[in-house]
């Protein structure tokens, strides 16, 4: 079924008793080409891509709970592509293109919507330094724009301007960047595979991952074993759990980082901004619900929720942006499980056992990544060569010592 | 959090910094291999690869506003509940290290 306003004019008319599921539930056969193992937002494009663009057929998406339920329904829906290095940089452009042609590639309303982002700066040397990654934003393609104190005051006159300690000297914005309903992408992708043939498989966790002669066979669930000549492990949060059932060990910590939403308000912020003083930022759903998030714990947990001193940390330092928000109160948190690599940034790579590829490691950043990332494993699932914008995201890079140590404080999660 | 010191008695978690695995208290003698490769394989190893279970996880905090001893919190990554606190260098002595 496709959706269109005729569509929606002619349901209108004859009681909505039209509209069918938007996904088959599947039951799993006994084996399949190609098993992606997590159907979050990256294992339902991977599965997507992998059978629209890459002609693949008899492909399952295996997920432990229901499609949807893991870090892409904890997220804080941010979209941006506001990298500086060579490694990052084309990826999250590309991710930034997909998105703003996913709503007509796979006719399901995500409602993307590219409100612009700004990132706050306070001092000349951050002033520099967003000054470069504008320019290394620019020769990569994307769009950048430095704001100076009088432009950001007229977008958000209430911010506190003057903060004794962090006065806000202006912004790096990209206009491109905005925000994207979270759970609509991993509906919409779960529509456009099962439309395409993909059988998502819900209620079936992975116990095991078969091996033969070094070679992956397929996997023992708790719905029976199945088969797969490959199959791509794409769980951020679970990453180190379900890859020690191949016996592998990852450059990976677990960590939870919390999110905020307030009570519902009148329009006041009409794009996304962050505070890289306080490590705070800030968009408005459009419920009007201030929805913001900071630092993670810093701890390994798979608690899926947070604790008090944090709380108090990002409230801190959404005061000292914006001191009327003192007022609103908060409605809801939640924690999200995040993959903390080792250098910050993502790994999608085969692993040394044949048939078996992963993706993970996307710390604080999957949600923007979702459809880079499912077009790049795809790529490497169909080809066994890796997309040119993800070559650098390698498991041999930190024996290699080719980190991408995008926010340059070093190589271990407690540091970044 | 409450960290239960050895020495200072119940503190909270917020007076300590995070390092990670009580395992990087390990740290491999690159001179005992037999091939630069393997001392390199080991650091690797040490440096980047983590169990990270989800479940008990022993792992390092620094009073780094206190005493600042290092210690090893026996902890729960799923619920939260630590088991057992021990000095590190209570640990590192247990296994046959002199300092």
């Amino acid at each position: 079924m496709r959706y269109s306003g005729f569509r929606v004019i002619r349901e209108a008319l004859t009681g909505h008793k039209g509209w069918g599921h938007a996904w088959r539930d599947a039951t799993p056969q006994a084996s399949y080409d190609y098993i992606i193992v997590g159907g979050g937002g990256h294992g339902l494009a991977t599965a997507y891509y992998l059978a629209k663009e890459f002609r693949q057929s008899r492909i399952a998406v295996v997920e432990k709970g229901w499609i949807g339920g893991g870090n892409v329904g904890r997220n804080t829906t941010i979209i941006r592509s506001n990298y500086l290095l060579d490694g990052n940089e084309p990826f999250y452009e590309f991710s930034l293109k997909l998105w703003e042609g996913l709503e007509q590639d796979f006719n399901y309303n995500a409602m993307v919507s590219q409100r612009g982002i700004i990132n706050l700066f306070h001092t000349d040397a951050q002033r520099d330094a967003y000054t470069r990654r504008g320019n290394a934003m620019i020769m990569h393609g994307a769009d950048a724009e430095l704001l100076n104190r009088d432009q950001v005051r007229a977008l958000y006159p209430f911010l506190n301007f003057d903060n004794a300690r962090f006065p806000i000297k202006g912004a790096l914005a990209q206009r491109r960047g905005g925000t994207v309903r979270h759970d609509a992408v991993a509906w919409g992708y779960a529509r456009g595979a099962s439309d395409r043939g993909v059988d998502i498989i819900q209620n079936c966790e992975v116990t095991g991952i078969r091996r033969e002669n070094g070679r992956v066979t397929g996997i023992d669930t708790t719905r029976g074993f199945i088969g797969a000549k490959k199959v791509g492990v794409a769980v951020a949060g679970n990453s180190s759990t379900v890859m020690a059932k191949a016996d592998m060990r990852l450059p990976i910590e677990s960590h939870v980082l919390q999110a905020f939403v307030s009570e519902g308000l009148k329009p006041v912020i009409d794009g996304v901004m962050t505070y890289g003083a306080g490590h705070f930022y800030v968009s408005q759903s459009d419920k009007g619900g201030l929805v913001f998030g900071g630092d993670i714990d810093g701890y390994n947990s798979y608690a899926q929720r947070g604790n008090m001193p944090v709380v108090e940390d990002v409230a801190e330092g959404g005061m000292s942006l914006m001191p009327m928000i003192g007022r609103a109160r908060l409605l809801r948190s939640w924690g999200g499980i995040m993959d903390m690599s080792m250098d910050g940034s993502p790994i999608i790579d085969k692993t040394d056992i044949d048939g078996l590829y992963f993706n993970g490691g996307w710390c604080y950043g999957g949600f923007k990544a979702t459809p880079a990332s499912g077009w790049c494993f795809a790529h490497l699932l169909a080809t066994d060569r890796p997309h040119p914008t993800a070559t650098a995201y390698r498991f041999d890079r930190f024996r290699k010592g080719l980190m991408i140590d995008e926010k340059g404080q070093g190589a271990q999660p407690n540091l970044h | 959090m409450i960290i239960n010191h050895p020495l200072l008695g119940p503190r909270d978690a917020q007076e300590f910094t995070y390092l990670g695995d009580a395992a990087l208290i390990d740290r491999p003698d690159g001179m005992a291999y037999p091939t630069p490769d393997a001392a390199q394989d080991a650091f690797h190893d040490y440096l980047y690869q983590r169990a990270n279970p989800a479940g008990e996880h022993r792992e390092l905090w620094y009073h780094e506003q206190g005493d600042r001893s290092w210690l090893v919190v026996t902890r729960n990554t799923v619920t939260h509940e630590i088991t057992a606190v021990d000095l590190a260098r209570d640990v590192a002595r247990a296994q046959g290290r002199s300092k």
